[in-house]
């Protein structure tokens, strides 16, 4: 097994692995949004006091979920890269990074397109709304500084350090609507007595969030791909597999 | 949902519904194509500066 994610670190081979794994990934994410959808869309029942409105939520709460997990796999990649200076470890934050401001951004458009018939407007600055958009902001900070200088591996430290500093973001998105009196309301109790959602409309949510990790996994990898080629283009194993193609 | 008609418009909710979920299925769908063909424009560059200088394409 440890002799396993020892290859796996070497760019060669993770290359043709990913290759592999990536198509995999993405038709079974396309099966398991298809489930959700189908829960979630079709037979789920109205809510009793958003009617059909409710429904923006089986986008809305995986997108937003995925947009702090990624952050995190982000983070944590962007440590392992800075302390044990493994290159691959970089490559997985400037993957993932891309993705996790597109689940941000959806995050964000359909939380508005849900707040305009509930709440009556698009947007206010209450705290879970404002962190969330700073979660944009350090997603494409990320980005704009990885890119920002001629040496790649000057980008990956100053980007990682950004990337740790951001972390403290996290829990403010989180916590918020406890912390704070917004308009965004709190967590929903799923099991228990006070559970406040039935069975027919958590399972589709939930298939949701598995299928948008799922998806998350596939383009994570086939985005690490390029990056390997795009970082590894001067060695043999890349000149070897473009000779080949 | 009973019917066709039911779920396209979403209990009069259809503005909003749907637009969320186009909005998700354009980014998604961006980001599942964008990578293959950066990979592959990439491999093309690559191959075009592994010939030598008098076989390269212009």
């Amino acid at each position: 097994m440890f002799i396993w994610f020892h290859k796996l670190a070497s760019p060669p081979y993770f290359y043709k692995f990913a290759g592999v794994l990536a198509p995999w990934l993405a038709w079974l994410s396309l099966l398991v949004i298809a489930a959700g959808l189908y829960g979630g869309l079709w037979l789920a029942p109205p809510d009793y006091q958003q009617g059909d409105g409710f429904r923006i939520i089986y986008v809305h709460v995986p997108s937003a979920w995925m947009s702090m997990f990624v952050y995190m796999v982000m983070a944590v990649a962007a440590a392992i890269g800075l302390i044990w200076r493994m290159k691959l470890a970089h490559a997985v934050s400037a993957a993932a990074a891309p993705l996790g401001a597109s689940f941000t951004f959806i995050a964000l458009v359909t939380g508005s397109l849900w707040g305009k018939p509930m709440w009556g407007t698009y947007w206010v600055w209450d705290a879970r709304l404002t962190s969330e958009l700073i979660l944009l902001f350090l997603y494409v900070g990320y980005m704009a500084l990885n890119h920002a200088f001629e040496d790649r591996r000057t980008g990956d430290r100053a980007s990682a350090i950004l990337a740790l500093v951001g972390i403290v973001n996290i829990p403010i998105i989180h916590y918020s609507v406890k912390w704070w009196n917004t308009l965004h309301q709190g967590a929903t109790v799923f099991f228990g007595p006070r559970a406040e959602m039935p069975p027919s409309m958590y399972i589709p949510l939930f298939i949701m969030i598995i299928g948008f990790m799922v998806y998350f996994a596939a383009f994570i990898l086939k985005r690490l791909q390029v990056e390997v080629l795009q970082r590894e283009r001067n060695t043999a194993w890349v000149r070897e597999l473009v000779a080949k193609s | 949902m009973n019917s066709w008609h039911e779920f396209l418009s979403m209990g009069g909710y259809a503005v909003y519904v749907w637009p969320a979920y186009g909005t998700a299925l354009v980014v998604l769908l961006a980001n599942a194509i964008w990578p293959g063909r950066q990979q592959r424009a990439l491999l093309k560059e690559l191959r075009r500066r592994s010939l030598p200088s008098e076989e390269r394409p212009t």
